[in-house]
């Protein structure tokens, strides 16, 4: 067992941390204040191979591992959730099921411009009546000759507006339940597909969250994602490596949190010495770091396991339920060790726990993660 | 067209912290980068390279470890990369430096050899320049805007208070200053390909074709009177604003420093 990364990854680190720095914590806290898409810098990341690192170069990828896109994924949420959830919705969800499920054609014409980071991707599953219970699909889609005709609507997706294509979920066959769910890849100007209401949140405030609204949308049958009546399948092996990404956005920002923490209570002074030097500060310190470590090793693990070929979804489940809590606590007491400050829109650590809340709820909320597990370990 | 780029490994010296007793650099757990110079003389090789297809090859003299640099060359982009190295260069003042790197890069074909104005860690200037006199080359130093032309090339050299067009034909060197352009990131599958599919030449002091007396220690003719610990003074910020502008920005300084 090696607990070292290898020299690539840890330039990778390098080269993730020089960029968080330089091109997205800047406007971390415009982003999250106007609400604002990061556009300039998901630009910048489409240059730099940064939305297709795990993806093979045959398909316009990076040729890198999944180890090396959670590390990304890390240290853009380590300076800005938001910019961490475009990516990883991009990556994770909008572009790997072409990769895992996609017929040659579809990755020549999708996944390629997607990993080349010529266009953006993004996943609709859940809808109103359809969150964790993902059978109570309302959407449809029946086949009309050499197209789909797609109807209903999906809520809570990631990078809507912005995206160019989308995984979409809708019931073919509603008697099958789970069975009769399948995938199609929606272009955005698709007749009859529209973007609806974007969604104002507690955190990611940036990211858009948006409605998307199908009314007779004509999808050609050669879009069709696997087969008809696998699209639960596509889904549930998109969010479990989807879940990784999280776990890393979790793992990032409490990282965030906690170097923020480190820098302000070297400098704090109260009673005449800095926050740092009396003992319950170091204590907490200790403990924050202690589960961002631990977070990490589980987030890394799932990540290997998926390089490696092995069964994740357990790894993946327990990373993220684990990392979103670690994400959760230490922001929280990172706002606490900050004062009234922490409470104050001048310090980044409130944003970032307002970020924090969401990783225990999207891609599967804690409880789902707790069902994973059990059922692994049970049965 | 061939391109050689003269790099070297520094420790970050805006993370270099002084020994509160001794006056010397705290060199331990100092990340290295590439001398900033030197990165902004890949970026041009690099520019040339897309305008161009010419070929571009990094080369440095250091400790194995400077591989590292050569690496993130690689990653971003240079076709081949070159490491000098050997217990016998250790020591090296500008010149042997120069010397040795001249013996090298006379082993390759070159249009064009960039290196950085100076580096970080020494601030001398020299080794560029000196490296065109061993190879009997035109050279141009601080060198902030490259045009290339049909077997010339027009160069922006920066002056006190102006700066000069030269017209300079190959083969010759340049020294790039930092200014020169903003360069690029490495991207992740550069850096996987950088460790996984290429290889660095590694040339001791049995490749070159070098006189023995001129290299390492020995080969130096500089020689160190003392060395002592700059006094440091934080540079001071000058600021040109109305008085109530002003205000705002040294209570919101203060505020910063939590001393308000």
């Amino acid at each position: 067992m090696d607990f070292f990364l290898s020299q690539e990854h840890e330039m990778l680190r390098t080269l993730y941390k020089e960029f968080a720095e330089r091109e997205v914590k800047p406007f971390a806290q415009e982003v999250d204040e106007e609400e604002k898409f990061p556009i300039e810098s998901v630009k910048k990341l489409q240059k730099y191979g940064f939305m297709g690192i795990p993806f093979p170069k045959q398909f316009g990828g990076q040729g890198a591992d999944t180890l090396a896109y959670i590390m990304a994924i890390e240290e853009l949420s380590a300076a800005c959730a938001t910019t961490g959830v475009i990516v990883s919705a991009h990556t994770s969800l909008g572009a790997h099921p072409i990769l895992e499920f996609g017929t040659p054609e579809q990755k020549e014409k999708y996944l390629k411009p997607l990993a080349e980071g010529k266009l953006l991707g993004a996943f609709a599953l859940t809808e109103p009546n359809a969150g964790t219970d993902a059978a109570g699909q309302q959407t449809k889609a029946v086949l009309d000759g050499d197209h789909y005709i797609l109807n209903g609507s999906k809520i809570f997706i990631t990078n809507a507006g912005y995206a160019d294509i989308y995984i979409v979920m809708a019931m073919t066959d509603k008697s099958k339940g789970t069975r009769g769910i399948s995938a199609f890849i929606v272009e955005k100007d698709s007749p009859g597909f529209r973007v609806g209401k974007k969604e104002l949140k507690m955190g990611i405030r940036g990211s858009s969250t948006c409605e998307l609204i199908f009314e007779n949308c004509r999808v050609p049958k050669e879009n069709l994602l696997s087969k008809e009546g696998k699209g639960f399948k596509v889904a549930m092996n998109t969010l479990d490596g989807g879940r990784i990404g999280i776990a890393a956005q979790a793992l990032g920002i409490a990282q965030g949190a906690l170097d923020e923490t480190i820098k302000y209570v070297k400098e704090r002074k109260q009673f005449g010495r800095s926050l740092s030097k009396f003992q319950i500060t170091q204590f907490e310190i200790a403990d924050m770091c202690t589960k961002i470590e631990a977070a990490r090793m589980l987030v890394y693990k799932a990540a290997c396991y998926k390089d490696a070929k092995k069964p994740f979804g357990k790894e993946a489940a327990m990373a993220k339920l684990f990392a979103a809590e670690v994400a959760m606590e230490v922001t929280t007491k990172a706002v606490q060790l900050h004062g009234g400050y922490g409470y104050t829109r001048d310090y980044s650590v409130e944003r970032m726990m307002r970020d924090a809340k969401i990783t225990e709820i999207y891609e599967g909320t804690s409880e789902v993660q707790k069902m994973v597990i059990s059922a692994n370990v049970l049965n | 067209m061939k391109i050689v780029v003269c790099i070297k490994q520094v420790p970050n010296t805006s993370e270099v912290k002084l020994d509160p007793v001794t006056g010397t650099l705290i060199r331990e757990g100092i990340p290295s980068i590439i001398n900033p110079d030197d990165k902004a003389g890949l970026e041009a090789a690099l520019r040339i390279k897309e305008k161009t297809g010419a070929k571009v090859c990094a080369i440095t003299m250091g400790p194995p470890q400077a591989e590292k640099a050569l690496r993130e060359a690689l990653a971003m982009g240079v076709d081949e990369a070159i490491l000098v190295t050997d217990r016998k260069f250790g020591g090296a003042d500008t010149w042997a430096t120069s010397f040795t790197l001249a013996a090298a890069i006379r082993k390759l074909n070159y249009d064009l050899i960039i290196t950085g104005r100076q580096a970080i860690d020494g601030d001398t200037a020299q080794v560029g320049p000196q490296i065109a006199e061993h190879l009997k080359l035109p050279s141009v130093s601080y060198v902030e805007g490259i045009q290339v032309k049909d077997g010339h090339l027009i160069v922006k050299r920066q002056y006190e208070d102006r700066y000069h067009m030269i017209k300079v034909h190959f083969p010759c060197l340049i020294t790039a200053l930092s200014e020169l352009n903003e360069p690029r990131y490495m991207t992740p599958g550069g850096v996987f390909d950088a460790y996984r599919e290429k290889e660095i030449t590694v040339w001791t002091l049995e490749d070159l074709d070098v006189d023995r007396t001129q290299i390492g220690l020995k080969g130096s003719p500089t020689k160190v009177y003392k060395s002592f610990a700059k006094q440091l003074k934080p540079a001071g910020t000058v600021l040109t604003l109305d008085p109530e502008e002003a205000a705002s920005y040294l209570v919101e300084k203060l505020k910063e420093k939590h001393i308000l």
